[in-house]
């Protein structure tokens, strides 16, 4: 029998539900289904064990955090500070807010593109540091792990700060008058008040910012080693779907990375249960 | 100085550490200028001079924008002067922080932190002074005992009525046992109920601790209900300074009076004037007033407050007539709206009234206002 809905205006979800189903459920499950299907048809469990023996599989695992979790913290651990400069309306807010838009607008390969000109050997940086004498031999920002980085702040900085600028601007700028009023210092202000107040909206900004730099693939093809030091778990997956054509073993390393982040998020979202999430702004009756 | 106080405390909070406690608080010239949005400047506090004995209760009392609260958070450490001076008996303090100035202060908006309990909403000021925590506890549950919020403890801010917020934010301004508390329009949010509980309720703490408290509002009877000295403002000037009685009884110029309820104000020619004694007419009407400063010139204007206006009989003296126009009951009495012969005035007085009716009214003469003819 067919549950028919008494208000039929429930049918409205039907598009929604048939993209999310059509777009998302069916690849998930699809790709989930492959990966239990070697193409050496070994034993079901034959592509993951594959992937967590052999070194140049389960290392692009570790090479990802290396980027994704650094370029998570520093993206978010230097948006808090501009975004209480900035936390108050003014020129200069709209002024930086345009600037980093900027970045969001353009796309990794425009940005990979801008910096291997820029950073390049012939290019201003490294001839300004050169000319200036602040290092003696070549500095090289470009095909290695820094030039990634690099990138990965690019492209995330804004986002997280855009992001971090409206939580801080919705906390209440009382509280931390009446903490000064209390004895609290400027940092003992930022510590007890506006710290625990932003607790879960920052890690609500890295769990996103972490997923967006987990999934890195332009950047480390064209500013990094995409055959050595950046071969990150993406790469990995592309070369096995198509230069071995093995898209069994393509899809595991796809899901794996899935769960990679959903175990990364998901310790997040647990943390952040520890944090106060109510209103931020001193409450009324 | 002994002000009306009539509770004096034998509660545990004032003989803790008395240590805090001062003689005089002074403000000199204090200034403060804004730049507007288009450039312009403002003097939203203009040269106030005051000083704050200890165990007063001071209100400022004014309507919006009159540089009461810019007073106020000057002398909290909030806002920087822009000239003048504020010295705690010998120590300046203006050049403070508002950390090391140590006032408690209770905001408009009680600016609770939503993140934590009413106790360390009470606590923080003590756990910022690094006090021990045994020490903390006692303080925060004699405070809390103060504001008789016991039971409430464990609660978040949110989880308060407004009337509870407001003691905790009373709580938490006073637990640090400051020289001095400000508070900024604290009952504005408060139902009328509550409010007139809580008046009575901030005067007996205030009695209680004997520190003094500087009071921000723009309601003349919380003024008058609260304060030993109110300080009357307008336009970033102070225009009073006085007892609840002067100010109400003998308003200095002719803004405090409108501002304490002289409603009915009319111009007049004077025709003598001998000491604080002057006789007016105007419309064919005369009346004997007093006058607060000495008047220049020959008009004056003349304030009543529609609470001084009684009927007579036809030929007292100090009397005019007036047709109703309309009746605004109140109550206990009503607020009759007048047509007279110096134009529309309104008296509350006892009684029933019908429209069209003609009146008799008497002013005392020594309810009559009479201040310096306004320059149109």
């Amino acid at each position: 029998m067919i549950f028919v809905p008494r208000d039929a205006r429930a049918w409205l979800i039907m598009p929604a539900l048939l993209s999310i189903i059509a777009l998302f459920i069916y690849p998930f499950s699809y790709g989930l289904m492959l990966t239990f299907e070697p193409m050496d048809s070994r034993s079901v469990w034959g592509n993951y064990s594959e992937f967590f023996t052999n070194r140049r599989l389960w290392y692009t695992l570790i090479i990802t955090l290396q980027l994704a979790v650094p370029a998570t913290l520093i993206n978010v651990l230097a948006a808090i500070p501009m975004a209480f400069i900035l936390r108050r309306k003014s020129r200069y807010q709209k002024l930086v807010t345009t600037i980093l838009v900027i970045p969001i607008t353009l796309g990794t390969v425009l940005i990979a593109n801008g910096m291997l000109s820029y950073f390049s050997p012939t290019g201003w940086f490294s001839q300004a540091v050169l000319g200036l004498g602040l290092y003696e031999s070549e500095v090289r920002l470009t095909h290695n792990y820094w030039g990634v980085l690099i990138s990965l702040i690019i492209s995330g900085f804004p986002f997280s700060f855009l992001l971090i600028l409206s939580y801080v601007s919705g906390i209440d700028p009382t509280l931390a008058r009446a903490a000064a009023t209390l004895g609290a210092n400027p940092w003992q202000q930022f510590r007890r008040i506006y710290l625990p107040l932003l607790a879960s909206g920052l890690t609500m900004t890295a769990c996103l910012t972490f997923v967006q730099a987990f999934a890195v693939f332009p950047s480390a093809i064209l500013l990094g080693i995409p055959a050595g030091a950046t071969r990150v778990l993406s790469i990995a997956a592309y070369e096995a779907a198509f230069e071995s054509y093995d898209y069994s073993l393509a899809s595991t390393i796809a899901i794996l990375m899935g769960f990679a982040q959903l175990i990364i998020v998901g310790l997040m979202l647990l943390g952040r249960r520890a944090f106060y999430s109510g209103p931020v702004s001193g409450a009324k009756g | 100085m002994a002000f009306g106080c009539a509770v004096r405390l034998p509660s545990a909070i004032s003989t803790t550490t008395m240590t805090q406690l001062f003689k005089s608080l002074s403000l000199n010239a204090v200034t403060r200028r804004f730049t507007d949005s288009s450039g312009h400047q403002i003097t939203a506090l203009n040269q106030l001079d005051l000083n704050i004995d200890c165990g007063e209760f001071i209100t400022f009392l004014g309507p919006s924008g009159c540089g009461k609260t810019t007073a106020l958070n000057c002398l909290a450490g909030l806002l920087r002067l822009s000239g003048g001076e504020i010295f705690l008996d010998q120590r300046r303090i203006d050049i403070l922080p508002p950390e090391q100035r140590g006032f408690g202060m209770v905001f408009q908006n009680y600016a609770l932190f939503p993140h934590m309990s009413v106790v360390d909403n009470v606590g923080f000021g003590l756990k910022m002074r690094n006090v021990d925590k045994s020490e903390i506890t006692r303080r925060v549950r004699e405070a809390l005992g103060l504001v008789q919020l016991v039971g409430h403890e464990k609660k978040l801010p949110g989880q308060l009525s407004g009337g509870q917020q407001q003691r905790v934010a009373i709580a938490r301004a006073i637990v640090i046992e400051p020289p001095l508390i400000l508070m900024d329009e604290p009952l504005s949010n408060l139902d009328t109920k509550l409010r007139i509980e809580m008046r009575a309720e901030i005067r007996r703490i205030h009695c209680q601790l004997n520190r003094a408290t500087v009071y921000v509002t723009h309601d003349q009877d919380e003024a008058l209900s609260m304060s030993d000295r109110i300080v009357v403002m307008r336009e970033g000037k102070v225009q009073q300074v006085g007892t609840p009685k002067e100010v109400y009884a003998r308003p200095k110029n002719l803004h405090v009076a409108r501002f304490m309820g002289y409603r009915n104000v009319s111009q007049f020619d004077l025709t003598q004037i001998q000491d604080d004694r002057a006789t007016l007419s105007a419309q064919g009407v005369t009346l004997a007033g007093v006058t607060i400063a000495p008047v220049n010139g020959s008009t004056a204007s003349v304030a009543i407050r529609p609470e001084d206006i009684q009927v007579c009989a036809p030929g007292t003296q100090n009397s005019f007539e007036g047709r109703v126009r309309s009746v605004e009951y109140g109550g206990r009495d009503s607020l009759v709206q007048l047509d007279t012969r110096l134009g529309q005035m309104y008296a509350r007085m006892e009684g029933e009234f019908s429209v069209d009716q003609t009146l008799t009214l008497h002013v005392p003469a020594d309810r009559v206002m009479v201040y310096e003819g306004e320059q149109a």
